[in-house]
Parts: structure tokens; C-alpha cells; sequence
């Protein structure tokens, strides 16, 4: 296997009128925490859920480990946050986990000790039995999380997934992310905050449905000249130089 | 299709329903109260109301379940659940069958408190017994379970599909045959109520009332029920998309 994600001249037309990809082409090593940075509207929501499959891509092909996406038989394989929290706020913290579980194919004995062991990952113990609805924002998106940690999936994406959390376990999550990427996770991390951008192996940078940019953050202050990510995203943006 | 994952979809809504006593609360015990409300309308014409009462008892649980489920399966299609839903390995049919269970258990123990007050306590008599009552409103509440799993696809919010009832289900009801006969409607409206679901419900529960055996009639309207909430489920599933567009 050569990529975790190829992407290959992809346009979405959203409802047969707006075009929310333009031809992007992309190709994602595995084991790598990759950051979808860009202005809100740039598409990369809409990229995501042509990834994981639930958007129709208009043109171009998507695969996902050699499969195209959409397959079944990736579906075990990848998990996907989205943006709003996506979990039942009429239920329990410990109810929602065990139930999507199930929905993974989690075998019946193992889920009650996956359940437990994801609920200390994202630091939710205390709460397993609290309902949704009364938790604060942050630990709502860390439930949202928790799903997606779920049989360990071998392609994770994230919209947004740090969104509303305090420094302390923005840091902690951080690490967790790139512990998973070293056990071989792909990582596909969406983001408007620059200084998470930062520690991303590779970004893209899209704007306006079109991919500006993609390299390592690095690469990408050398070739505009610049020395923060912010910087050269302000940059390639403005198409100015600074 | 797994077995496993639609039992776990059924016990999930019904945990959802269990935390929310409230709506627990106003679907077990408002239609108990609005058929004592109805003796006591119906108090110088018990007869009348020995008629009527059981019809109401098939109109119930497929209007209260219609209402429960187009919200629910709204929820869900709109707070990100389904998206993540269906990028997992899960079938459609899973989710659906998982609703349907759960929400024609629900109106099942909807219809044992209902006919147990209406049959018990409101001395209401039906030749046929509790037990086809209780099949009949059952029947009623997955033929509403799944026309309301099929409708929420077309609102967008829970606005829209509370207003939804007024179109889907209120010209079942005016032309069911509770208020007239149904043959001496217009005749327009009496071919119109043939196409009805709700009509056959209807026609069951008053097969069961006023018949002591298991009539033929009975069969073929239960058959009706039966078949057309599954036409329903069949189309709820079509609307729920694996991919958008």
C-alpha cells in the first residue's frame, strides 16, 4: 500500500449548483497527522465527507487504501467526527459509546472494556453516566471524540475536533493524535487555529474549494518566505508577498 | 443486516424515550385521558359512545406514533448522528427496522394501558376481546411508526413535521368512518378513503368490536396495515441516503 488517501482532480457540486471542490488532487501518506486549514466556507467539510464517503464526488475518484471511498468494506476501517456534535444528547455519556460500539461491530464481550478504556482516553470517567445535555461544551465534543476512537480505526478524520476545549486538554489531545499516528493512524485533522497547524506533519490549504497549498509546515514557510504557518497561509491567501 | 445491531438501534431509542419521562409520560397517559374525556362528552349517549371508543383506539397509536417517530428520525437526520451512522458498517435496514421495533413496542404498551382503561374502567365491550385489540392498535401504531419514519424526509425542521399530521393524517381521520359512514360520503371521498391505510385500521377495530370470531374482513385489514407499513418502510429506507449528492 503506497497511500492512505489518493485524491485525483476531485469536484463536488453541492445540490447541482455550487461548486464546492475544484479539481483538487491530493495524495496522503499513512501514519500521518494531516491538517485541512482554511477559511470557513474554503470546502473542508465538503472534502471530508468525500473522503469518508458521504458526499457524491461530481468528478475525479477518491481511494482510501486502494479502495474507492464509499466502500463497505472500508467503513471498519475509518471513522469520521463531524463538525457539530454528533452524538444523542438524550442519552448517556456511557449509552452513546456502547451504542455506536455495537454499530462498529465491536464484539458483544469487548465492548464494556473498550467503552471504559475510551472514556479514560478522553477524560470523561467521572461522567459516563451524566447525560449529554447536561455537559458542558467541551466535554460534549470530547463524547463526539470518543465515537471516533472506536475499534481503533486505521484512517480517523476530524472535523474540528479541538474546537471549544481548554489549553490544557487541546495539549493532551495533541499527544494522543500523535500517538496514534505513530502506531500508523492517518490522521486527517480539520482546523482554523494556526498554531494547531503547526503541528501537523503535512496541511492543506484550501480556499474557495481550490487546494492553494500542501507540504509539510515547514516546506510551506519556505516557499513563501515567511516564518510562522500563519504567515505563508496569509500569504498564499492574499496571493501577496509579505 | 444484523440482528445485533437492530436490537441494539431499538433499545437506544427506547433508552432515549426512558430518560425523556416527560414524553414517556404524555404518550402512555394522554390518550387514556382524552378517551375518559370522551365518555363523559358521549354521557347521554353511552351507546354512541360504546361505538366510537374502539375506532379511537385504532386512531391513537398510529397518530401518536406518526408524531413521535417523524421527530425522532428528523433528530437524527438533522444533528450529524445519521451522517456518522452511515459511514460506519451499518445497513439501512438496521437503523429502520431498529425504529419500527422500538416505536410499535411503544404503541403496543400505549394500547394495553388505553384498552385496559377504555375496556376496564369506561365499560366499553368488544366481542372480539383485549387480546385482537391489542394486535389491531398494534398493527396501527407500526403503520404510523413507518409513514412517519417516511414523511420526515420531506421536513426540514420539527416545525415542518409536527404541520405535517394537518396533510398525512387528518383527511385519514376525517374520512376514516368515525364521523360518517363511509358510504355515505361523497362518492369522490369514499374512493379516496379505499386508498387510505388508515381506513382499514378503522375497519379492523370495528371488526373486532362488533365481531366475536376472527372474520375474514379482519384478515385482509390487517393485512392491508400491515402491508402498507411495510410499502412505508421500504420508502422511509429509500430516503435515507447512504451518500448525498
Amino acid at each position: 500500500m503506497n497511500s492512505a488517501v489518493r485524491i485525483e482532480g476531485v469536484t463536488v457540486v453541492l445540490g447541482g449548483a455550487f461548486t464546492a471542490l475544484k479539481d483538487i488532487s491530493v495524495e496522503i501518506s499513512p501514519g500521518k497527522v494531516v491538517g485541512f486549514i482554511g477559511p470557513s466556507g474554503a470546502g473542508k467539510t465538503t472534502l471530508m465527507r468525500a473522503i469518508v464517503g458521504r458526499q457524491r464526488i461530481t468528478e475525479g475518484a477518491i481511494s482510501i487504501f486502494d479502495l474507492p471511498a464509499g466502500s463497505p468494506q472500508l467503513r471498519p476501517q475509518l471513522s469520521y467526527m463531524t463538525q457539530e456534535v454528533s452524538v444523542y444528547s438524550d442519552l448517556t455519556v456511557r449509552e452513546n459509546i456502547a451504542y455506536f460500539a455495537t454499530v462498529f461491530g465491536v464484539p458483544k464481550r469487548q465492548v464494556k472494556s473498550q467503552v471504559a478504556s475510551i472514556l479514560q482516553t478522553v477524560h470523561l470517567t467521572d461522567h459516563a453516566e451524566s447525560m449529554v445535555q447536561e455537559l458542558s461544551g467541551g466535554q460534549k465534543q470530547r463524547v463526539s471524540l470518543a465515537i471516533a476512537l472506536i475499534g481503533s480505526p486505521k484512517l480517523m478524520v476530524l472535523d474540528e475536533p479541538t474546537v471549544g476545549l481548554d489549553p490544557v486538554l487541546r495539549e493532551e489531545l495533541w499527544m494522543l493524535f500523535r500517538t496514534l499516528a505513530k502506531q500508523g493512524t492517518t490522521l486527517l485533522i480539520s482546523s482554523h487555529v494556526m498554531d494547531e497547524a503547526e503541528r501537523c506533519d503535512e496541511l492543506l490549504l484550501i480556499r474557495d474549494g481550490a487546494l492553494l497549498a500542501h507540504g509539510s509546515p515547514v516546506d510551506l514557510q519556505k516557499q513563501t518566505k515567511t516564518t510562522t504557518v500563519e504567515q505563508a497561509f496569509l500569504t498564499l491567501v492574499g496571493g501577496r508577498k509579505s | 443486516m444484523s440482528l445485533r445491531k437492530t436490537l441494539a438501534t431499538t433499545k437506544r431509542v427506547l433508552g432515549q424515550l426512558h430518560h425523556d419521562r416527560r414524553t414517556l409520560g404524555l404518550v402512555l397517559l394522554v390518550p387514556v385521558l382524552l378517551i375518559t374525556l370522551l365518555k363523559y362528552v358521549f354521557d347521554g349517549e353511552p351507546r354512541m359512545f360504546n361505538a366510537i371508543a374502539p375506532i379511537i383506539l385504532g386512531i391513537f397509536p398510529l397518530l401518536m406514533m406518526f408524531l413521535v417517530t417523524s421527530i425522532a428520525t428528523l433528530r437524527e437526520r438533522t444533528s450529524g448522528t445519521l451522517d456518522r451512522l452511515m459511514t460506519m458498517p451499518m445497513s439501512k435496514t438496521d437503523l429502520i427496522f431498529g425504529y419500527a421495533l422500538a416505536f410499535s413496542l411503544l404503541g403496543l404498551v400505549q394500547a394495553c394501558i388505553t384498552s385496559f382503561v377504555t375496556l376496564g374502567l369506561l365499560d366499553v365491550t368488544v366481542m372480539g376481546g383485549t387480546l385482537l385489540v391489542l394486535l389491531t392498535a398494534t398493527a396501527a401504531a407500526f403503520l404510523g411508526t413507518t409513514l412517519g419514519l417516511f414523511v420526515s424526509a420531506f421536513a426540514r425542521n420539527e416545525f415542518q413535521a409536527v404541520q405535517l399530521v394537518m396533510p398525512i393524517i387528518m383527511p385519514q381521520v376525517l374520512l376514516c368512518g368515525l364521523f360518517v359512514a363511509r358510504d355515505r360520503m361523497a362518492r369522490p371521498l369514499e374512493l379516496l378513503s379505499d386508498v387510505f391505510p388508515l381506513t382499514y385500521s378503522v375497519d379492523a377495530m370495528k371488526q373486532v368490536a362488533s365481531q366475536t370470531a376472527w372474520t375474514g374482513t379482519l384478515t385482509k385489514d390487517l393485512l392491508i396495515v400491515f402491508g402498507c407499513g411495510v410499502v412505508a418502510l421500504f420508502l422511509g429506507s429509500v430516503t435515507i441516503r447512504r451518500q448525498e449528492s
